[in-house]
């Protein structure tokens, strides 16, 4: 390996990385703006110079230099101290000072560098400039005159995004970013500019004036608004959450997150449920714990399990699924579920499951075919994965589904469970790393069993699962569900399943049903059942309920989610739960005591001492299972065999930004899912 | 220079005429077919020529030709200031060289003319016929002051011949291009001190060459 000197200490480094690269890889840290080392390279903002030898003597920009052998990089000489207090008098010259009254002030790239970097005064007399705003959409607030033109912005939104809707327009001076026409934004990913931008060019609109960042508390958590898990910081000031960031995880989410994980959490202020309520003479009052208790036993007690039922939604933590589970076993009842869209997943091994390439397999993958998923609305984050890989060229892509806009080009191999049919006796492909990624609207249809065999005949033809490499992926949108799998979250023998639950209340077969936060149901169908909710907001479940009982939302209670990975992930509690909402475990735990059939844990350590003696693979945190299991998944044998309609597949997310209950409730993501229906209306009428 | 944006007033539609669009898939061809969106200043060149300036249906119409976004159309036709994102005087857009051999030899006079004749700077005249701009030098210093009008440069003027030239203009003339003063090219006004032997001209010293330099078949 070739060997550079940073300010006189050998470094070791790999051939093709930059002078900037090798620099830190020696600990000294280079100021830049316009570098990211997940965006293309720019070299616009001249932050970074630094002194090299041998070369001409003059400062190079480090991020865009290739690093050569024997090469000697000063970064503390005065060459270089002297161009960096230049280049930041120069960058400062057009800036305002408002940082008084900038929403960036205390997190400001430009900030801190000038006070690293800069010098004390300026020389800079005349007029400095000012830009128009733009409007860039509901979530993006536009300062134009504070922006420095290190185009990053335009570069995420082209490279990782997918949308060249940003641009440099004029030049010199002049210089605006802006969208074309002043259009919103329509990536699902655009919150992820405002965390880019190096200085208050682009700040969040929903956020803006809210607060300065040293008055926030951060709690290192898990997001729920997808299947992905992404790592997130909560910011909370008192028992307000204010805002939520990407936190780096290079397995996950890199340091991207979706527009719904950062700009949904406004919905936890709204329609919050904060007190039980029990429905008397067909109205819902207030009442209190023991009331609400009191009238649930008194139905339970009246009826027989197999009257019974209990469904779980798709936001809802291991715990509280696990005590639910218990507590309704123990009651003797088999028709439980924690599939509230109908998905025939959950019975057979568990790789059948789970997205079991991993996440950051997409990196490696050299095929994909989607089925039944339009990850661009599932999972934006794993999708901008999947557009880097194609970007590559090393990436043949196919779709059988909805053909949508992907942010990629793809084949389009058909629409319904008949495409399927070519593959699964297609033979081995000639590809090292090829994946299904299955999607939920492959899996809940009425012959999804069917559809599912097809698939794993299919995989097993094509070699899509080999020694050393598990392609067979299913891409989950709820948060709840693996870890509801894992644990058995499914009809017992003789159970009834969501639909069938449905079908039972309808026909007035079911007396009971405990909706855990479960809002995604058809509430039409269910007749005279009396209903029991479990949840934070007045949504669906909790219109249809007869009693009400309030939870805890993910930023308000500690809790496991289970990725589609498979990966185990331990969520933090920002703020605390609303009113009277309580954790939503501790809610069983006491309701067990009313049923006569108390649960065996008092604290929530005794709970996951339970659930991991139980489920093993809770406890491995922070793990995805991977491919270890290749060997011995016979992907060819889930499923079962049968008739499958040719309807095409239909992705359950139309609304990407309004599918859960929190997401509902936000302001913000009402917002945006109408600037992007009027984008779309925009598009057609062209 | 200022900043520049598109037009308030644009036009509903945009459509290529047959001469243009076969011209712009000429310019195509010369670029791999994944890489033609280098074509993009030649045909918005070409458009211009066609409409005078470049509205945005017309900016729309070159992405979705050479299979680029908008906004990539758009930065290039903000980039560049030749090309017009007002529309332009249909008589004669009159580009005034401000660069100093051009204003040390009187510039400054055309454009206080041009302020009086045709109205302020940058914007179209009050009869929809003129526009006129200052811009950089021409590369015409040598007959400065000077002015690109339409597709020609007209040199060494003075307020009165700009004058005259604005006049035919209005009238639908196409005044000659060149000199104001009658001078070839750029030769001393007093005609030519060097260079004067006839046999420079005539031909009788050319070497005859058997094939063009680049050309794809040797030319006979
Ligand atoms: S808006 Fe921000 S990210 Fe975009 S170019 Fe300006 S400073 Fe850079
Ligand atoms: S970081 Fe190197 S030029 Fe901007
Ligand atoms: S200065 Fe006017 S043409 Fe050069």
């Amino acid at each position: 390996m070739p060997i550079a000197k940073v300010n006189g200490i050998e470094v070791e480094f790999e051939p093709g990385m930059t002078v900037l690269q090798v620099a830190e890889l020696a600990g000294e840290e280079i100021p830049r703006f316009c570098y990211h080392e997940r965006l293309s390279i720019a070299g616009n903002c001249r932050m970074c110079l630094v002194e090299v030898k041998p070369g001409p003597p003059k400062p190079q920009a480090s991020c865009a230099l290739p690093a050569a052998d024997k090469q000697e990089i000063f970064t503390n000489s005065p060459m270089v101290k002297k161009a960096r207090e230049g280049v930041m008098e120069f960058l400062l010259v057009n800036h305002p000072l408002d940082c008084p009254i900038c929403d960036q002030g205390g997190e400001c790239d430009l900030q801190d560098e000038a006070m690293g970097y800069g010098r004390a005064g300026s020389r800079f007399d005349e007029n400095k400039r000012a830009v128009d705003e733009k409007f860039m959409g509901p979530l993006i607030k536009t300062t134009m005159t504070r922006c420095i033109q290190c185009t990053r912005c335009v570069r995420f939104a082209t490279e990782v995004a997918g949308v060249s809707e940003l641009g440099l327009l004029n030049r010199g001076e002049d210089a605006e970013i802006s969208t074309y026409l002043e259009g919103a934004v329509t990536s699902e990913l655009s919150g992820n500019l405002v965390d880019l931008c190096p200085v208050g060019a682009l700040t969040s609109k929903p956020y803006a004036f809210n607060a300065r960042p040293w008055e926030l508390t951060k709690t290192e958590t898990v997001d729920v608004m997808d299947g992905l898990g992404a790592s997130i910081r909560v910011d909370a000031r008192g028992p307000a959450v204010l805002r939520v960031l990407p936190r780096t995880n290079d397995e996950i989410n890199e340091e991207w997150i979706s527009d719904k994980t950062r700009h949904a959490v406004d919905g936890l202020a709204r329609q919050r449920l904060d007190q039980p309520y029990v429905k008397i003479d067909g109205k819902l009052r207030p009442a209190s714990w023991g009331q609400a208790f009191a009238a649930i036993a008194a139905r339970v007690k009246a009826t027989t399990p197999d009257r019974m039922g209990l469904i779980a939604g798709d936001l809802q933590d291991a715990e509280s699924m696990k005590a639910a589970m218990d507590l309704f076993r123990s009651l003797g009842v088999a028709s439980i579920d924690c599939r509230q869209d109908g998905s025939v997943l959950g019975t057979g091994p568990r790789e059948s499951w789970l997205f079991n390439s991993t996440i950051a397999g997409i990196d490696e993958a050299d095929a994909i075919m989607l089925i039944g998923a339009n990850p661009r609305l599932e999972a934006p984050v794993l999708n901008a994965r999947i557009r880097r890989r194609w970007l590559t060229g090393k990436l043949l892509t196919g779709v059988i589904g909805e053909a949508a806009d992907l942010t990629y080009r793809y084949n389009h191999l058909g629409t319904s469970p008949e495409a399927i049919r070519q593959f699964v006796a297609h033979g081995p492909i000639s590809k090292e790393k090829p994946m299904f990624i299955i999607g939920q609207g492959a899996l809940n249809r009425p012959d999804s069993a069917a559809v599912l065999q097809m698939l794993g005949a299919a995989a097993k033809s094509m070699g899509v699962v080999r020694e050393g490499w598990n392609g067979f992926n299913v891409l989950h949108t709820a948060a709840s569900r693996v870890g509801g799998l894992d644990m058995g979250f499914v009809p017992a023998a003789g159970g009834r399943n969501t639909h069938a639950m449905l079908a039972a209340a309808e026909a007035g077969e079911l007396d009971v049903l405990y909706l855990l936060g479960a809002d995604e149901i058809d509430t039409s169908r269910l007749g005279k059942a009396f209903v029991i909710y479990q949840g934070t907001h007045g949504d669906a479940g909790a219109q249809a309920a007869d009693v009400i009982l309030p939870g805890a939302a993910y930023t308000e209670k500690p809790g496991i989610y289970v990725n589609t990975e498979g990966r185990t992930q331990i969520a933090n509690r920002a703020v605390f739960p609303k009113g009277d909402a309580k954790e939503d475990w501790s809610i069983f735990r006491a309701l067990s005591e009313d049923l006569g059939h108390r649960l065996p844990y008092d604290s929530l350590e005794a709970l996951r001492r339970r659930l991991i003696q139980d489920h093993p693979t809770f406890g491995q945190v922070d793990h995805a299972p991977g491919h270890v299991s290749a060997g011995t998944f016979d992907v060819g044998a889930i499923g079962t065999a049968g008739e499958v309609a040719d309807t095409p597949f239909r992705s359950p997310v139309t609304d990407f930004h309004l599918t859960n209950p929190i997401a509902r409730a936000s302001v913000t993501m009402a917002e945006c899912a109408r600037s992007l229906k009027a984008a779309r209306g925009l598009l057609a009428a062209e | 220079m200022s900043v520049r944006r598109l037009s308030a007033q644009q036009p509903d539609s945009f459509a290529f005429s047959d001469e243009t669009l076969e011209k712009a898939r000429w310019w195509m061809t010369k670029y791999p077919p994944e890489r033609k969106a280098s074509a993009v200043i030649p045909i918005l060149w070409l458009v211009q020529k066609q409409e005078g300036w470049v509205s945005e249906p017309a900016i729309r119409a070159i992405g979705e030709l050479l299979g680029m976004p908008k906004i990539r159309v758009l930065e290039v036709a903000t980039f560049y200031t030749m090309f017009q994102l007002e529309p332009v005087g249909s008589a004669a857009l009159i580009q005034v060289c401000g660069t100093t051999p051009c204003m040390l030899r009187g510039s400054e006079a055309l454009m206080e003319l041009c302020r009086s004749e045709i109205g302020p700077k940058d914007k179209l005249s009050a009869d929809g016929k003129f526009t006129w701009q200052e811009v950089e030098c021409l590369g015409a210093c040598a007959n400065a002051p000077m002015a690109q009008i339409n597709d020609y440069y007209y040199e060494d003027l003075t307020p009165d011949s700009l004058k005259a030239i604005i006049e035919a203009f209005r009238a639908g003339e196409t005044p000659k291009a060149g000199s104001a003063i009658g001078r070839h090219s750029s030769e001393p006004a007093e005609g030519a001190l060097t260079l004067t032997d006839p046999s420079l001209y005539d031909g009788s010293r050319a070497v005859p060459i058997t094939s063009l330099p680049n050309a794809r078949e040797p030319a006979v």
